[in-house]
Order: C-alpha cells, then sequence, then structure tokens
C-alpha cells in the first residue's frame, strides 16, 4: 500500500517509546509533507546525537563523545559533594534548581525486581569506587519518590555503609502550592517526620 | 460506562504517556484489574503515592469499552509504610505481588487470593514477624488455594506414611515428599518438613512469629521452585532480589 521508504519510516518510528502504530502513521505523513530542509534538519540532529554524545565517563551524565560532561568539567563544582539520580533527565531538573553545586552519579535506571532489574544492572559499584578516588564526603541520594527509587536508595546507603561517606537522602513533603487536603497518607506521613523547627 | 468500587493491592505500574501510569491491581470482587491513573507521575497528582505496588486501597473506578479501566478516586486502605520502607520486606513484598499477578486473571473475582495478599502483606508489616519465611509460607498457601499443594503426610509415590516409611525426599513432579524407596527430586531434611507441615497444617501464625529456624532456607528454595514449576516461569522478585 505504501512506498518501502516510506513503510519503513513508519515501522522505525513506531519502535520509539510511546508511539503506535497510527501515531507512528501520522508523523510519517507529516514529514513527507514538511519541507526537505526541515525533515534534513531532524534527521541531521538524529545523527548528530548519535554520533557526538556518549555517556561521561566519570558520572554517566551525557556528554560530548570523548570527554567528560559540562559538570564534571567546571572546575567551580564542590567535588565533595556527589548527587546520585537514575537519569540524565534528573541531572537537567536538579541544574535547573540552581541550587545544587556538586557533582553527580548517574545510575542509569532504579532497581526493579518485577522487571528483574537487579543492581548488577545499575553502575553502583562505578559509585562505590568513585568515593575514595575522588575524596567524596557526603552523597546525596536523589532517587525517584517511588517503590524502584525507594528500593534504589535504601540498597545504595547500605553499600556504601562502612566506607565513611555521609549518605543523604532527599527531604520528602509536600509540593509547594498544592492543598494539605489532597496530600496522600505516605507523603503527608513523611512530611511531618521531615517537619522542622520554625523561628518567626 | 459504568462506575464500580472495589478494593485492591497495587500489584504493579506501568508508564503510559507523559505522565500517566496504566496501574494493575489484585481486586476483592473482580479479579485482576488494569486500569489508567491520569497524571500519576506528577508531583502534584491528586492520587500521589497511593498507586504505588504494595498499596492497599479503595477505588472508584471507571469501565469502558476499552480494555482499561479508568481510575477516578483513590482512598488508602493501608499504605504498608514498614514494609516499603525496609529493603528485606520490600523484596519479600514484591514477591507476593509477582506471584498474584501471575495467579490472578481479569474478570475472575479471587477473594480468597485477596484476602490472603492483603494477610501476608499484614503479617510482613508486623515487626514480630520473620520477613524471610513470608513468601515461602505465601507460596505454599497459594499453591493449595489453587488445587496443587504438596503432598505432606505420606509418599506421593507409594502412599506409605511415617513411621511405616522415612519421608527424605521432594519431587515436583510426584507434586509432594517420597519416601526412601521412591526418592528422586531433591533431598528434603525433617526440619524442613517439619516446617512445611506446621505451614500448612495450622500453624503458620506460630511460624511467622518465631525466629527461622533449622530447614527454613531449604523450605524458601523449595516452596520458590514449587511455585515456579507451577506457573511455569522464574520468579523475578526472588531470583534477582537485592542483597547488599
Amino acid at each position: 500500500m505504501y512506498t518501502e521508504p516510506l513503510r519503513v519510516l513508519i515501522d522505525e518510528l513506531g519502535r520509539l517509546p510511546g508511539i503506535g502504530p497510527k501515531s507512528a502513521q501520522r508523523i510519517a505523513f507529516y514529514l513527507l509533507k514538511v519541507a526537505p530542509e526541515d525533515a534534513f534538519r531532524l534527521s541531521d540532529a538524529i545523527v548528530a546525537v548519535k554520533e557526538r554524545t556518549a555517556w561521561c565517563a566519570r558520572c554517566f551524565n551525557v556528554a560530548e563523545r570523548g570527554s567528560l560532561c559540562e559538570v564534571c568539567l567546571d572546575p567551580s563544582r564542590d567535588t565533595s559533594v556527589l548527587c546520585v539520580v537514575e537519569d540524565p533527565q534528573a541531572v537537567a531538573a536538579f541544574e535547573r534548581t540552581k541550587a545544587y553545586k556538586g557533582r553527580y552519579h548517574v545510575l542509569g535506571g532504579a532497581l526493579n525486581p518485577l522487571e528483574g532489574i537487579g543492581p548488577e544492572r545499575l553502575r553502583i559499584e562505578e559509585l562505590v569506587a568513585r568515593i575514595p578516588a575522588e575524596g567524596i564526603t557526603e552523597v546525596v541520594l536523589c532517587t525517584n519518590p517511588n517503590l524502584e527509587g525507594e528500593a534504589t536508595a535504601m540498597y545504595v546507603a547500605r553499600r556504601l555503609s562502612g566506607t565513611g561517606v555521609r549518605v543523604t537522602q532527599l527531604a520528602s513533603g509536600l509540593p509547594v502550592g498544592g492543598d494539605l487536603e489532597y496530600a496522600d497518607e505516605m507523603t503527608l506521613g513523611r512530611a511531618l517526620d521531615g517537619r522542622r523547627e520554625v523561628h518567626g | 460506562m459504568t462506575l464500580y468500587r472495589d478494593r485492591g493491592v497495587v500489584l504493579r505500574t506501568h508508564k503510559l504517556g507523559e505522565a500517566d501510569r496504566i496501574v494493575v491491581l489484585a481486586t476483592e470482587h473482580r479479579g485482576k484489574v488494569r486500569a489508567v491513573a491520569k497524571g500519576v507521575r506528577r508531583t502534584s497528582s491528586r492520587f500521589g503515592s497511593r498507586l504505588e505496588p504494595l498499596s492497599h486501597v479503595r477505588l472508584l473506578c471507571w469501565h469502558g469499552r476499552g480494555e482499561l479501566d479508568t481510575v477516578d478516586q483513590v482512598e488508602v486502605v493501608d499504605h504498608f509504610r514498614a514494609v516499603r520502607e525496609n529493603l528485606e520486606k520490600m523484596t519479600a513484598g514484591l514477591a507476593l505481588l509477582e506471584v498474584v499477578d501471575q495467579l490472578s486473571q481479569e474478570g475472575h473475582a479471587d477473594p480468597a487470593l485477596y484476602t490472603m495478599l492483603v494477610g501476608a502483606l499484614r503479617a510482613l508489616a508486623d515487626p514480630a514477624t520473620e520477613a524471610a519465611v513470608v513468601p515461602p509460607a505465601f507460596f505454599l498457601k497459594a499453591l493449595v488455594l489453587e488445587g496443587a499443594g504438596p503432598v505432606v503426610e505420606a509418599c506421593a509415590a507409594c502412599g506409605r506414611a511415617e513411621p511405616e516409611v522415612e519421608l527424605v525426599a521432594f519431587d515436583l513432579t510426584e507434586g509432594g515428599v517420597l519416601c526412601r524407596g521412591c526418592r528422586r527430586g531433591r533431598p528434603m531434611s525433617a526440619d524442613a518438613l517439619a516446617l512445611l507441615r506446621r505451614i500448612l497444617g495450622g500453624g503458620l501464625g506460630a511460624v511467622l512469629r518465631s525466629p527461622p529456624g533449622a530447614g527454613a532456607a531449604e523450605l524458601a528454595q523449595l516452596a520458590t521452585e514449587a511455585m515456579e514449576a507451577h506457573l511455569d516461569r522464574r520468579l523475578r522478585a526472588v531470583r534477582s532480589a537485592p542483597n547488599p
């Protein structure tokens, strides 16, 4: 029904996460209709990201191929504090806060026993090796606040016990701008646990 | 579109689109339910942590024409915080969820399995319970519920019981313990056999409250293998459990 190149494009788009056959078909026909330079800009971007982008050899954040990432190359960063995250998107989220000045370690996912993802699939041993090598004194566990993230944080904390490093975890609490009555019991309970003194 | 209420335990979740999740639950009256929870991955979601695996919840859902229902409202019955905040207990809890996910079917209510799961999670959350004993005990009880419980009082091959014969082995194909004359499969110690009989014979409560004695590790291995043979698949939550 379709030409070979169009069918291949639909098949390839359909393999992307969250893209079903209908969406793949819609995007393929959109690309067919747009100006050639617009379509080539997209294909060039895909080629460039595959050719020039890789994982940082130190923290496994995204980096220019053959180089460390921007955070690891920045001499103004505090090298004694390490923020442990699941994926590079979390690094971007922390960088947007402009509140964190340390470095990162990207685990490459989270423990998920139900999917058969154990610690050997994550970059935990690389993290352990960085502690003495870089003189790190504090590790901040910043995994997602869900079951997999919690399991990962507990495992990493246990793995780091005995190394002498201070292990902390992100505070858990209520989103700014929300109403208390809609807060779920777990979040509210943890917010209560983490309450702090107020000085008027 | 029909609206229904039920109670259920969240078994697993899958990401869907930008901020949604498909939530799989073992419910009391509808068996396994797969429903979409819209916006649940946003930090501002009104569902919050209520639809995380291990949560025991009261639900209000829409049932439409499609395969997936839609979660409208959720209240927590118990979020088993003591289970979530302890790696061993969480791993044990996930093993229960995986087994129930495999045993339960959509559209077929199994209130006994649901009740057993809630009871096992409550036992796990109890500080007096030895977490390591809960999954094997649950596997064995679930096998009995499925009509695939092991024969433990007499040799599964020749039918002779103690003291006429000594029961020394366990074979999954034969479906229970075997005497010295019929033995095949794996060897079984007297301690493991005694523990197996206590679990299946009404003594589970006492077993859960006592420290894991001799034979507990052996029975755990045996129960896992028996459940895996019944399901015809490996239990990921047991085999890839994180043990630092």
